[in-house]
């Protein structure tokens, strides 16, 4: 039985793909139906091939300025996370200190902790402060949950970095700032950026902490959630499949210089 | 800039405990003369890389100073001193280029225009070509001599090598070893050099100190340490040596006579280190391949006045250039005798009575209160 | 910071009163951690501690509240929403499970068999998270939708009359069923436990299978005694990364389910943002951490790898 022989060997391959497939099946819907033409307020049934969300993506209200919104507070978010976590990570993996077993269990606990827990003991912070809630209560509680994971991915790669690098640099006539700014930022760059990116589609993709500290402010996923209430319009999968879109093309041309760069230098 | 003796690196009383109250260097004194090629020998935690890192300023002293000719630089840091290290497994910074690896220390110190000098730097250690490649594609040999570039290129006044070859291969080791030579010959820095292969040590160094413990056992040139050890570790970690434990019978002159094992001993009273009273006990010394071996039916042959030992051979083994015997005496159990394959007795195979014998001018005595198998593992192990 | 104006000097020059090196830094590392710590002691634990005040506190709206060591809040919530907090753990461990059975093989086809498409399916993998997820959500909507081909087909083969008869879906219907918000969580969740599992895999020698295969394993037995037990980093740590956060979720149980399928996130959010009953929402949200924090513990003790942080 030939082919009951290759099931076999693929079922692994056959399962994998089953499953890429099971991932990938929302973002064809949610493509496909942004060229729908639908009857009432939901976009949940196709009705009619049509161009018009695509001619007009910022045809509805408040849906760019809220996107707007979320991009300003992503992009904020994740300098800071990014800041104070690269600042954390290497505290962590150069230099020995005092209760660092506390330490490290302040930073992995948010990240063992759902997201409801969070937001709603940060409510009670900020209503018992008396904070106006907005712009900046969203910005602190991102900045908040994206450094664990910023310190995590920025950790990994100082770790396996050489201290020697360093010592060179200074056996070179490189004080501690030229040290840090020509040997060390650079090696430790493919982490930081790692943590980067981590901590903008953490930021620009958070929902359940934006919701309980944003007051009246609606960012992207709030209007998302909003309209699922009220109605779809065809434009949200219009800016959804946008997105998908620059993130694969970002990673393609990302992957492709590098793959040139290896050429030449072999 | 430079005067006579402004290379001079002069260690002062220099030790280092870490924090957790390990002691890797014991106060030392050890000045090493400018121009020289210095080698710092020892097992893997002997104190030999701390020693050197202190020098570099990459460690802070416990006590004692550091000068370099007339300058004491034991409170600057790394980056002020006029000292260059090549790192053990290079440290190249993967992020820069060849050309700009050898470049940093020349831009870090203000100097603008590099082109001429790394370039010269380059060809002095044929890189010239792969100016413009990334470390990791280069091989491990030529990774070795950008390190070298990287350093000599800033002119320091001492040039610290630390275990610079411990990451090629036997056959490039050899050819690095000429060349770091011919590069020093070249420069007339002084170099530091960390190892703990003694053969390297001894190819390259013109004086070497043998490291134990966090001490110097023994500092000397290669020749004066292997063939006047003054101590057991020295003696078993360079080279082989058998050691004979023997007792102090008289002493004529020049000479002391030992008994050991009711044969008799002669040894030059000025090879001796330890202080050898009648009835006392010293350890008396030979390297294999200073012993001849005579077949016991030929004992008359053997001219008058040498040292004899008789033993049976326990083993063989033929190495080419030498045949390595394992002699069972009764003064030592395990003695080692490399003879050179000129004339082969065919008699002598395992099992055959054999007298040892080699003459009194190459006996070295040593201190009997020591260890006698000091630095016998250790240098196994660094083989292994 | 002197080290910084240390490092303009010129080079060479020696220096006239050198400082003992011995205070070279010490600071450093206090500086260094003190922003970002303050942040999450001041925004992450000190928050826990006003949650845990005000769920003991009484008194209304209207009047504020005063902590009055009310206790009974713990018990009345228990009391009332324990279906909700049972539905929370079984919903997210079925999703944890779920994510695990289909994660691993997809894992395993990208550390060993996918060769020069590795890179594209890591994207494939990874790109769907800059879609905004409440959208992809909403997709399920469509996919899962009573007249759709998903259901019609579940309908044909009979399928829906045994999830029926479990209690999983509810006659012809998926959406507003138990079925439609696990399978929402799983598919949330499962890039969390792909890349954990691909990372422990990717580690893992390629010659240890032939190994296996030359001590006679097959290729079933390699992959139970050899490859399994040397990816449980991975597993332990991807069921983490997916149970925490769909135990916790309700996004889904909102977007996808009925009011029979609230989980105890959606109570939470209901009581906080909607009824505004501080105490019993707080003390709800403290229950929840406790329970999830007890079973990472136990779990993470039972598997035997501790250092996952």
């Amino acid at each position: 039985m030939p082919f009951v022989n290759w099931l076999k060997r693929h079922l692994v391959v056959i399962a994998g793909l089953l499953t890429l497939g099971y991932l990938l099946l929302p973002n064809v819907v949610v493509t496909v139906f942004s060229f729908n033409k639908p009857k009432g307020r939901f976009n949940y049934e196709w009705q009619q091939f049509s161009t018009d969300a695509w001619k007009d993506p910022c045809g509805v209200a408040d849906m760019c300025g809220s996107l707007g919104l979320s991009l300003q507070i992503a992009v904020w978010a994740t300098i800071g996370a990014t800041v104070l976590g690269t600042m954390i990570a290497f505290a962590l993996v150069r230099y020995r200190f005092r209760a660092r077993g506390a330490v490290n269990s302040l930073i992995f606990l948010p990240m063992a902790m759902p997201e409801v827990v969070m937001a709603a003991s940060l409510l009670t912070l900020f209503l018992n402060m008396g904070a106006q809630l907005g712009f900046w209560t969203i910005l602190i509680a991102h900045i908040m949950f994206c450094l664990s994971f910023v310190v995590t991915a920025v950790k990994a790669r100082v770790m396996s970095m050489d201290p020697r690098l360093e010592q060179a640099a200074q056996d070179l006539y490189a004080g501690p700032a030229q040290t840090f700014l020509r040997v060390t930022l650079p090696i430790a760059a493919p982490g930081i950026a790692a943590g980067a990116l981590l901590a903008f589609a953490l930021s620009f993709d958070d929902f359940i902490i934006t919701n309980f500290n944003a007051g009246s402010t609606v960012t992207f996923p709030m209007f998302v959630w909003g309209s699922a209430q009220r109605g779809t319009p065809v434009q949200i999968n219009v800016i959804g499949t946008a997105m998908f879109l620059v993130a694969v093309l970002f990673v393609l041309s990302g992957m492709i210089i590098g793959n040139r760069r290896n050429r030449q230098k072999a | 800039m430079t005067t006579e003796n402004s290379g001079d690196v002069r260690l002062s009383g220099i030790s280092k405990t870490y924090d957790n109250g390990f002691t890797a260097v014991q106060p030392l004194d050890l000045t090493v003369p400018h121009g020289s090629f210095f080698a710092l020998l020892g097992a893997s935690g002997c104190g030999k890389t701390t020693t050197l890192r202190m020098i570099a300023g990459l460690e802070e002293p416990s006590s004692g100073t550091v000068h370099l000719g007339d300058q004491e630089v034991t409170n600057l840091p790394p980056y002020k001193r006029p000292v260059n290290t090549v790192f053990q497994s290079y440290a190249l910074f993967p992020h820069l280029d060849i050309f700009e690896n050898v470049a940093f220390g020349l831009r870090r110190r203000g100097i603008k225009s590099v082109k001429k000098q790394v370039e010269e730097m380059l060809d002095l250690v044929q890189l010239g070509e792969q100016a413009r490649k990334k470390p990791h594609q280069l091989s491990g040999g030529q990774q070795q001599r950008v390190a070298v570039a990287r350093a000599l290129i800033n002119h320091p006044k001492v040039l610290l090598l630390d275990e610079p070859l411990g990451a090629l291969d036997l056959k490039l080791r050899r050819q690095m070893q000429l060349e770091l030579k011919r590069i020093q010959t070249e420069v007339g820095i002084t170099f530091v050099h960390v190892t703990h292969d003694q053969e390297e040590a001894m190819t390259m160094a013109d004086t070497v100190a043998v490291m134990n413990a966090g001490r110097v056992e023994q500092l000397g040139s290669p020749a004066d340490l292997y063939e006047n050890p003054q101590t057991t570790f020295v003696a078993n970690f360079l080279g082989t040596s058998n050691l004979i434990e023997a007792e102090v019978d008289t002493r004529s002159g020049e000479d002391i006579v030992l008994k050991a094992g009711g044969g008799k001993l002669v040894l030059p009273r000025a090879r001796c280190s330890a202080p050898a009273q009648t009835g006392g006990k010293v350890l008396v010394g030979i390297r294999p391949e200073k012993i001849s071996l005579t077949h016991a039916d030929d004992a008359g042959e053997i001219p008058a006045g040498r040292n004899r030992i008789t033993g049976r051979i326990a083993d063989s083994s033929f190495i080419g250039v030498s045949t390595q015997y394992v002699i069972d005496s009764a003064v030592c159990p395990e003695f080692e005798v490399y003879a050179q394959n000129i004339e082969r007795d065919s008699r002598l195979v395992p099992g055959a009575e054999v007298v040892l014998h080699w003459s009194p001018a190459h006996t070295f005595g040593l201190d009997a209160a020591q260890d006698i198998d000091a630095g016998v593992d250790t240098a196994e192990e660094e083989a292994a | 910071m002197a080290t910084v104006t240390e490092a303009e000097a010129p080079p060479l020059a020696p220096r006239p009163a050198p400082k003992p090196p011995k205070k070279r830094g010490r600071l450093v590392p206090y500086w260094l951690l003190l922003p970002g710590l303050l942040w999450l002691v001041v925004f992450f634990a000190l928050p826990m501690i006003y949650q845990a005040s005000t769920s003991v506190q009484t008194g209304s709206l209207e009047e504020g509240y005063k902590v009055t060591w009310h206790f009974a809040t713990y018990w009345d919530s228990l009391a009332e929403y324990w279906p909700q907090f049972l539905r929370s753990v079984s919903y997210a461990a079925a999703a944890t499970v779920l994510c695990l059975l289909l994660g691993y093989p997809l894992a395993y086809l990208i550390a060993f068999r996918a060769g020069r498409w590795r890179n594209l399916i890591m994207i494939l993998v990874i790109a769907p998270f800059f879609t905004s997820f409440l959208i992809r959500t909403l997709a399920w909507k469509t996919i899962l939708a009573d007249s759709g081909p998903v259901v019609h087909t579940l309908n044909t083969l009979g399928v829906l009359d045994v999830t029926d008869w479990l209690g999983w879906t509810a006659g012809d219907r998926v959406l507003a069923t138990p079925l439609a918000v696990v399978c929402g969580l799983t598919y949330n969740f499962l890039p969390f436990m792909i890349l954990p599992l691909y990372t422990s895999l990717e580690r893992i020698d390629g010659r240890l299978h032939e190994a296996a295969g030359d001590l006679y394993a097959r290729p079933w037995t390699t992959f139970r005694k050899v490859t399994f037990p040397l990816s449980m980093p991975g597993v332990v740590s991807g069921t983490l990364l997916t149970f925490i956060p769909a135990a916790g979720d309700y996004v889904n149980a909102e977007l996808l389910g009925s009011t029979d399928t609230r989980m105890i996130g959606n109570v939470i959010q209901t009581q906080f943002l909607r009824i505004l009953d501080y105490p019993t929402a707080a003390a709800l949200s403290f229950i929840l951490m406790a329970a999830i924090l007890l079973m990472v513990t136990v779990y993470i003790r039972r598997s035997g790898t501790e250092d996952l942080v």
